[in-house]
């Protein structure tokens, strides 16, 4: 029984932490908390679920298909939106509110295009046979959502420390100005980071939309305000910090279902949120630098 | 005695959109009184969810008199607000954003998980009517007169301190703490009133009318209004709570304009509609020209 929900607990936690790699990504480079990342999510599963109906494409071909989608969306939002608002030097607050107001037009437009009640994926597109591993049952999309956000992970990851866009990007997160000087193309960079962070978005968004068996115009919310704290628990900007916060709060909130019960559940999230910034105001994993005069 | 008539029926129509003006601008000041200190505090919905639980409550419950009512449902955020102000008030910026959005989201969840007092999902039904029009005037002018006093006071222009930079307020000897605890409390009582007016005027409330939207609705208010004056809010106010009935014919879209209006204003306007000193530069403008 406890290696079950030790096994639904890392599964729930990869989910989370899935959402939240894209998410940290733009903060990290940008320096945007971009709160149209729900929205966006919502997007590449919507996405995805018209691929597959109209088309009758294979999973991958959507999740491809979902990832392009929302990728391209997040390319207009930064050319559209955080592109003038960098040019003019707004304070870091100001993109945030125009995000607000991006992921609302985002919901509402889904809304009115397909209605607010739930939708699925058809049922026979993965197969539902759990495999049983010493004691633990295994689905397939449980299996494919864990290797997947570590894949994820550890490519994000190597490709920040190891490779030359990797150095570039994280000159532009110390400074934008100085990477410029020293003939990084900025702009560029800033785009491939809004393509990748929202297409991992709209993949997310397909396999949570899978796991919940459950689409509708405001899925991305609840899973943005999680995505939130746990971005914030794992130190803002920070990848390994998004993947440990992520399964951290699966393991407490499969846990705190287990022994205190199911109707506080939502919140655990923030409650542990209040409590970690309460003791470290920069996250848990967060070594954010404050001002020094 | 026709335009008497003519009025008798408008008021009956739309008696509770005017008044929702007053509550929608008492809203927008309680959140700029956060901003004018240079904190994006986004707990105001929850302050007023609680100020509207609270005050239905002891109306309901208690069988309080109105006036008892309003001043419990000032109180309770007030004092909710010193609390989670203690911890949360040390953090800058987007984490400050953050926290107080969690606290909201932790208000709603306690709130639909309480159901023997708060009726969870169901929320609270049969609150007494007693939001008159002049009580609504009245806390309006009320709150914008003490905000207008306060911007002129010592207390404003440290506000304005140390909004422009904070750790320079700081060393000029200016206390920085209390008085952002200052902005965060006198916020979150203005968004109780908000909050009790309006539940004894819509006779129903439920956990998910102070949500993450709300929030952002008070937000996007104040930061179209602008909040290099008073006035901005209000205008804010005003024009976001009109817009859903302007907008009516577009039924399921509508939201979709109010999210483009708020990423233009952010994009086109970034001091918001009304900007005295934009105005003033204007009219000034004019005089010179006139005496050529």
């Amino acid at each position: 029984m406890l290696e079950q929900q030790l096994f639904n607990a890392l599964s729930l936690g990869c989910v989370y932490a899935l959402f939240a790699l894209g998410f940290t990504l733009v903060f990290g480079v940008l320096g945007v908390i971009n709160l149209s990342h729900g929205a966006v999510f919502m997007v590449g599963a919507y996405a995805a679920l018209e691929f597959i109906t109209r088309l009758h494409a294979p999973l991958w071909a959507a999740i491809l298909f979902a990832f392009a989608f929302s990728g391209a969306v997040g390319v207009l939002i930064d050319r559209l939106v955080l592109r003038p608002l960098r040019a003019r030097g707004a304070p870091h607050l100001i993109p945030m509110i125009a995000t607000i107001g991006l992921g609302l037009a985002m919901n509402s437009l889904v809304q009115g295009l397909f209605g607010a009640e739930n939708q699925r994926f058809p049922s026979d597109i993965l197969p539902d046979r759990a495999i049983t591993f010493a004691g633990v049952s295994v689905t397939v999309l449980e299996l494919g959502i864990i290797l997947v956000s570590f894949a994820l992970m550890t490519v994000l990851l190597y490709t920040l420390k190891r490779t030359q866009i990797g150095r570039a990007l994280r000159a532009i997160a110390e400074s934008p100005k100085a990477a410029g000087l020293l003939g990084i193309n900025v702009e560029g960079l800033f785009m491939v980071t809004s393509l990748v962070a929202a297409g991992l978005g709209g993949v997310s968004g397909v396999l949570i939309g899978l796991y919940s068996n459950a689409l509708f115009p405001l899925m991305g919310q609840p899973v943005m305000h999680k995505g939130i704290a746990v971005i914030i628990l794992g130190g803002m900007g920070d990848i390994r910090g998004a993947m440990l916060a992520g399964l951290f709060l699966g393991f407490a909130e499969v846990l705190s279902v287990a022994y205190i019960g199911s109707t506080m559940r939502d919140a655990v999230a923030f409650g542990l949120l209040f409590l970690v910034l309460l003791v470290r105001p920069k996250g848990l994993f967060g070594s954010v630098q404050e001002r020094k005069v | 005695m026709g335009l008497m008539d003519s009025f008798d029926n408008f008021w009956s129509i739309y008696s509770n959109l005017v008044l929702s003006l007053g509550t929608a601008s008492l809203l927008a000041l309680s959140i700029y009184l956060t901003l004018s200190c240079g904190m994006l505090a986004m707990a105001n919905a929850a302050f007023m969810g609680i100020g509207a639980y609270a005050s239905a409550l002891l109306t309901m419950n208690a069988g309080a008199p109105f006036p008892v009512a309003i001043a419990g449902g000032m109180a309770a955020p007030a004092v909710v607000a010193l609390l989670i102000g203690l911890p949360t008030l040390r953090l800058s910026g987007v984490y400050l954003a953050m926290a107080t959005l969690a606290f909201g989201e932790v208000v709603r969840i306690v709130i639909l998980n309480t159901e023997d007092l708060t009726g969870g999902a169901l929320g609270l039904n049969g609150i007494p009517q007693s939001t008159q029009w002049w009580h609504v005037l009245l806390a309006l002018l009320v709150t914008l007169g003490v905000l207008a006093r306060l911007r002129r006071s010592k207390i404003g222009r440290a506000f304005e301190a140390i909004k422009e930079d904070e750790t320079a307020a700081g060393l000029m000897g200016i206390d920085v703490t209390a008085h952002k605890m200052l902005a965060f409390v006198l916020g979150g009582a203005i968004a109780g009133l908000a909050g009790t007016l309006n539940a004894h005027l819509t006779f129903f409330i439920g956990p998910n009318e102070y949500g993450f939207d709300r929030g952002v609705e008070i937000l996007t208010m104040t930061i179209l209004g602008g909040i290099n004056s008073l006035f901005g809010p209000v205008v804010g106010a005003v024009i976001i709570t009109l817009l859903p009935e302007l907008l009516r014919g577009l039924k399921d879209y509508r939201a979709v304009f109010n999210g483009l209006i708020l990423v233009v204003i952010v994009l086109f306007l970034p001091k918001g509609l009304w900007d005295p000193a934009a105005v003033r530069r204007r009219l000034g403008l004019g005089a010179k020209e006139a005496a050529r």
